[in-house]
């Protein structure tokens, strides 16, 4: 152990400033990256799952509208 | 060896093999760290001249380095997918760059809060300093280049171009110490032959960089997971994933 107390510790012989901007700006980048990257998952799993619906919608939407075609053709005929 | 490698030219078996490594890779990579920067910051001597501020140096110089491997790695990527095409390899370059952008700026702004109390200075328009930013301009175009075109192909295309002219740009940041006069010190730990450095520095630092490089694999593996579910949306396999994954 380099230091004796928590106080010394925090002060790094006078370079505890430098020190800190160092290992705090390291943790906040790289935190930061990993939780987005993380967090991309889901929000590219939700992303699909909603295109998927909207393509089921349009789908079945076509359907009907063709039926509904096919119907009212039988009427006129 | 191709043989070997084959099916993982497959983005289902890569995305299936990347998610059973993960949980791996971030157990040693969280193990790795936590000793290593206990170590570099309570129990690594300070240094004769530089004092406790020394202790900059377990980040400082392994995301340096990461960001000039990172690079490397994005170049080989980039080759393989101009030349062969995979697409798999355009995903894992697309998911690197981000990385690689963090681990530069990580490099400059810890080697600036390291200059201060060491050169009076926090920037200087030295060849090392000019060098390194110039890298993450590179990454930040590569960056942009992945997200400026629909077409992810394209895409791919365009930022791999710009990957491989850029990398010219590392053996300059690599040899820029040697073939300069800088304010930049040369090289403590990649010294051929014998590290200048006293073991009880060294290890602690060996501990730090093997964390770091876990935690870029990490991290690369959870990019690139998306980038294969992105660039596969319409696959069957991803519509099954998606029902089981949606919303939990």
């Amino acid at each position: 152990m380099q230091f004796s107390s928590f106080s010394e510790f925090i002060d790094m012989g006078g370079y505890g400033f430098y020190v800190w901007l160092s290992f705090g700006t390291t943790a906040l980048i790289l935190s930061f990256l990993l939780v987005s990257s993380k967090a991309g998952h889901q929000k590219i799993i939700n992303e699909i799952a909603k295109r998927q619906q909207r393509d089921d919608k349009l789908r079945q939407a076509r359907e009907i509208r063709k039926q509904e075609k096919r119907s009212i053709n039988e009427v006129t005929e | 060896m191709w043989k070997w490698l084959h099916p993982y030219a497959n983005p289902e078996v890569s995305y299936h093999f990347t998610n059973k490594l993960l949980p791996w890779l971030s157990v040693l990579a969280a193990v790795f760290l936590c000793i290593g920067l206990v170590w570099a910051l309570l129990f690594a001597p300070a240094d004769y001249q530089q004092g406790h501020s020394f202790r900059i140096f377990y980040v400082h110089v392994p995301a340096a380095s990461l960001s000039m491997g990172i690079y490397f790695a994005m170049a080989i990527a980039a080759f393989c997918s101009l030349v062969w095409q995979l697409k798999l390899a355009d995903a894992s370059a697309a998911a690197m760059a981000p990385v690689g952008a963090a681990f530069t700026a990580i490099a400059l702004i810890t080697g600036s809060a390291w200059g201060k109390p060491m050169w009076g200075t926090w920037w200087v328009w030295d060849a090392r300093l000019t060098s390194e930013l110039i890298l993450l301009f590179l990454y930040l175009g590569v960056i942009a280049l992945h997200s400026a075109f629909e077409d992810k192909n394209l895409a791919g295309k365009a930022a791999g171009i710009l990957t491989l002219v850029g990398v010219i740009n590392i053996p300059i940041i690599k040899y820029s110490v040697d073939w300069w006069n800088t304010l930049h010190q040369g090289s403590t730990v990649s010294k051929l032959g014998k590290p200048s450095m006293a073991l009880d520095m060294l290890w602690p630092f060996i501990v730090c960089f093997i964390g770091f490089s876990l935690l870029v694999g990490v991290i690369i593996c959870l990019r690139f997971r998306n980038e294969i579910l992105a660039r596969n949306s319409i696959r069957p396999w991803v519509r099954e994933l998606v029902k089981t994954h949606k919303n939990k």
